[in-house]
């Protein structure tokens, strides 16, 4: 919702903390979800992270979530998706290219991001987005990083990798934009599953 | 052997690796590392497969200019493509730049393209985001941004000092690319475009071609706080100028293009003018002296859309060249005596 999506920018200093306790309780959750099994709570979990964030953020379930980095504006709201900050269209005022009735999701990116206690993470690079997994939960991908940042798990992925590598601030900040852990099949090309 | 930075003269070959300190080797970058006050301008791309169309508009740029860019589409108009023109001109001798929208092309098909660029002997880049498809002539397009020019940059850089594809695998011989980006100094969020510029930077842009100022204080201002943060010493930043064709163009592009800024002030002048046509170059030939006393300017590009005739004598009426010898085509005779079907390549 465009208002509430708004309201979220802000209060980005709140939702960042909120997100911080977020983030933590899924990785304190790991042992659960790993016994579980990562590809089975994969669904229910997506379900929860769909509902909460299309609400508060007009979330497009991209699955490598960088709100912390981008002000607690959804960076997939800008028509042209882009995730490094605002082209150079913006009209007058701060309003989008593409659709000039609504505010430039960069401009309020960088609004937010003022406001938080982490807001300098805007200007490190992020990659571009796997589009593979679309639909997937994030919250899960960022327990499986923290997790495997522990020694559970390393990918045989060479693509993710040199991303990792070559994005390696990006990843320092948000492990779900440069993931590296094996993904369960159940989190991988969702949107096609579905 | 390697490129020596300092010989410009025709016949060199760049396809040797660039010099000690070069990313490429190309004429654009040897003349910005040098310190000289660079002119690159935009080509307008035709609306044919004639190569001779191509000729005939670079032809008159080339004599003046360092380097031309190719647009790739600019305004979701379709033209002939960047990398088409730019193979056709590099290999004929001349300094292009290939300008690589995110707008229509995906990670695949960028990639694949830069290796082909680059095996034609491209050498300078420009990576763009690309305007929306709406405002073009096709708007039920589909619009792809699958990058950003931010992404696009890093990725270029991971091309060529990790030579691999986004996708890990090996690229045997990585492409010797100048990397450069656009930046829009006069445009909303104007306080944060310095940052963003930095991020540009961060990402691997080695140079910089700004749009349109028009607004000398706002531009004035960001060139400021570019020197602040110390930019001005990591990347060459090429200030983005174009004749303006009447009050009434003017007042088209303002509210029509994306990312154009025009002060009424400049406008209204053009409207008290005799000649509003004459004024616009007076102005424009004004605009870039004044831009070349701002301390961390490396370098003027002109864009004329549909002034192309004026290019030449823009440049040589505001004495940016001093007297130096630009290098988009090194001398007219150079391709004489050159067996046919053996083009010169250069970056």
């Amino acid at each position: 919702m465009y208002r509430l999506r708004l309201w979220s920018v802000r209060h980005a200093r709140g939702l960042e903390r909120v997100y911080k306790w977020v983030e933590g309780a899924m990785v304190g959750l790991d042992p659960v979800f790993s016994r579980l099994g990562y590809a089975r709570v994969e669904r229910p979990v997506a379900l929860v992270e769909r509902s909460v964030k299309t609400l508060l953020f007009d979330c497009e379930m991209c699955g490598q979530c960088v709100l912390s980095s981008t002000g607690m504006s959804c960076p997939m709201n800008c028509p042209k998706q882009l995730r490094n900050g605002p082209c150079g269209g913006v009209r007058p005022g701060g309003y989008c290219e593409v659709k000039p009735w609504m505010r430039c999701v960069w401009c309020d990116a960088w609004e937010g991001a003022q406001r938080m206690r982490n807001g300098a993470w805007i200007h490190e690079v992020l990659p571009p987005v796997d589009r593979s997994l679309k639909g997937s939960s994030s919250w899960l991908r960022v327990a499986r990083e923290k997790a495997a940042e522990r020694g559970h798990s390393e990918t045989k992925s060479r693509a993710r990798r040199i991303v990792a590598k070559a994005f390696a601030g990006a990843r320092r900040n948000e492990p779900a934009s440069a993931p590296l852990a094996e993904e369960p099949q159940s989190a991988v090309n969702r949107e096609a599953q579905r | 052997m390697s490129v020596d930075p300092k010989d410009f003269s025709p016949g060199l070959n760049e396809w040797a690796p660039p010099p000690e300190g070069y990313s490429s080797g190309s004429r654009l970058e040897r003349v910005l590392r040098q310190g000289r006050f660079a002119v690159t301008a935009e080509l307008n791309p035709p609306d044919s497969a004639d190569p001779e169309d191509v000729f005939e508009a670079a032809r008159p740029l080339a004599e003046v200019v360092d380097a031309i860019n190719a647009t790739d589409a600019s305004g979701a108009n379709c033209h002939m493509s960047s990398i088409g023109i730019c193979s056709l001109l590099t290999r004929a001798g001349y300094g292009t730049i290939y300008q690589i929208s995110c707008r229509d092309r995906n990670r695949i098909a960028i990639q694949g393209d830069v290796l082909g660029a680059a095996a034609m002997g491209v050498r300078n880049v420009l990576c763009l985001t690309g305007d929306g498809v709406g405002v073009g002539d096709q708007p039920g397009a589909k619009p792809v941004f699958d990058l950003d020019s931010i992404s696009l940059l890093r990725a270029l850089k991971t091309m060529r000092d990790e030579g691999a594809f986004l996708s890990g695998r090996k690229i045997s011989r990585p492409p010797p690319l100048f990397l450069g980006a656009a930046e829009n100094p006069c445009v909303t969020p104007v306080e944060w475009r310095p940052e963003r510029l930095a991020k540009k930077i961060e990402a691997g842009a080695e140079y910089i071609q700004t749009n349109y100022i028009f607004d000398m204080p706002v531009f004035e201002a960001f060139m400021a706080r570019v020197r602040d943060l110390g930019l001005d010493k990591k990347v060459f930043i090429l200030a983005g100028v174009g004749p303006l064709a009447s009050p009434r163009a003017a007042r088209w592009m303002r509210s029509n293009v994306p990312g154009i800024h025009i002060p009424e002030h400049v406008i209204e002048r053009m409207e008290k003018a005799e000649k509003p046509g004459e004024e616009g170059k007076r102005i424009c030939i004004e605009l870039i002296q004044q831009i070349r006393e701002i301390q961390g300017v490396a370098g003027v590009h002109v864009m004329a859309y549909r002034r192309e005739h004026q290019v030449s004598e823009i440049i040589l009426e505001s004495g940016v060249l001093a007297g130096r010898r630009p290098v988009a085509r090194r001398s007219r005779v150079q391709g004489q005596g050159r067996p046919a079907g053996e083009p010169r390549m250069e970056g």
